[in-house]
């Protein structure tokens, strides 16, 4: 399995992306200079990492979206390839209209820390095919800007194609706006599009995945990518 | 020609920023409401036919400076 890690000036969740993918997972995985044209050869999956690329210029995510390696990033995307984008990384797919939506500031207007619980909706993807639906697992968020936005009539039907992977839950996987750290729409922690290949989400499984660090809630996404590999 | 765009959110999209600016003017005593922040941004394009200067800050626009998600945009050529 190769996976491909766009790094853009600003990113600082890159060596995170790379230590779960690479150390962890065993991945063959390598970092791509956002001015690159080409992703390596037989990419398989894209880590789109999170960070403050470009300083979060204009709005977070906007400018990396104009980057060199994006296009190709589109292309791999077009061609069936499978994207993640965490944090920024969602920032960044959104801007590139890869996925819908926009991450405006938290409700709170403060940037939060903290470990948050999220239920998976759909776990016939890629990314989530090792877990169950309506499992909860607890992963870390890190971000000023997650709240998940859209117009009523897009929300209404990424809803009903089944477009929500994650949403923030209570331990007990209960749903409701008080479990929602920043204001998102309908507590939506991470989308997917309509062909199930480009997943985006704020919190950070690749920041529990080893368990020399800490918890280890994010591994059922990348067991679930690993299982995604192995079958294909 | 010099351009003004004046980007602003959306009515209905939630703007914390506008909602704390609007309390601590509260805090100074003035009456204020609706307090919304937007973003303005000043350009020199080159040609000296407004309309068709505004056309192509409009595909700025479109291309880059507006998330149509969230932002609308109003263009004044100079």
């Amino acid at each position: 399995m190769r996976v491909a890690v766009p790094v853009f000036p600003g990113s600082n969740c890159d060596h995170d992306a790379l230590h779960a993918c690479g150390t962890v997972m065993g991945w063959d995985t390598i970092p791509v200079w956002h001015q690159e044209t080409r992703l390596p050869g037989n990419t398989e999956l894209v880590f789109v990492p999170g960070g403050f690329s470009y300083g979060d210029y204009l709005r977070c995510g906007a400018i990396a979206a104009l980057a060199p390696i994006m296009a190709d990033v589109k292309r791999h995307a077009d061609q069936g390839g499978l994207v993640l984008g965490v944090c920024n990384g969602f920032q960044i797919l959104c801007e590139a209209q890869m996925l819908p939506g926009a991450l405006l500031r938290n409700e709170s207007l403060r940037f939060i820390h903290a470990d948050v619980h999220l239920r998976v909706e759909r776990a016939d993807l890629p990314f989530t095919r090792a877990m169950r639906a309506g499992e909860v697992f607890q992963v870390p968020i890190a971000h000023a800007e997650g709240n998940f936005t859209l117009d009523p009539g897009d929300l209404a039907d990424l809803e009903s194609r089944g477009g929500v992977a994650f949403r923030y839950c209570s331990p007990g996987g209960e749903i409701g706006e008080t479990h929602v750290p920043n204001g998102a729409m309908n507590g939506i922690a991470g989308i997917v599009n309509l062909r199930g290949n480009v997943l985006g989400m704020m919190p950070h499984p690749e920041r529990a995945v080893d368990p020399k660090l800490g918890p280890t809630g994010g591994l059922g996404v990348f067991r679930s990518l690993a299982e995604a590999f192995s079958r294909a | 020609m010099k351009v003004r765009v004046s980007v602003q959110l959306k009515p209905g999209i939630l703007d914390p920023q506008g909602k704390a600016v609007e309390q601590g003017l509260h805090g100074f005593g003035f009456e204020v409401e609706h307090v919304r922040i937007g973003r303005l941004i000043e350009m020199e394009v080159p040609g000296s036919d407004a309309t068709e200067v505004k056309t192509r800050a409009q595909a700025m626009c479109d291309k880059l400076l507006v998330n149509p998600v969230m932002e609308k945009a109003s263009i004044e050529v100079l």
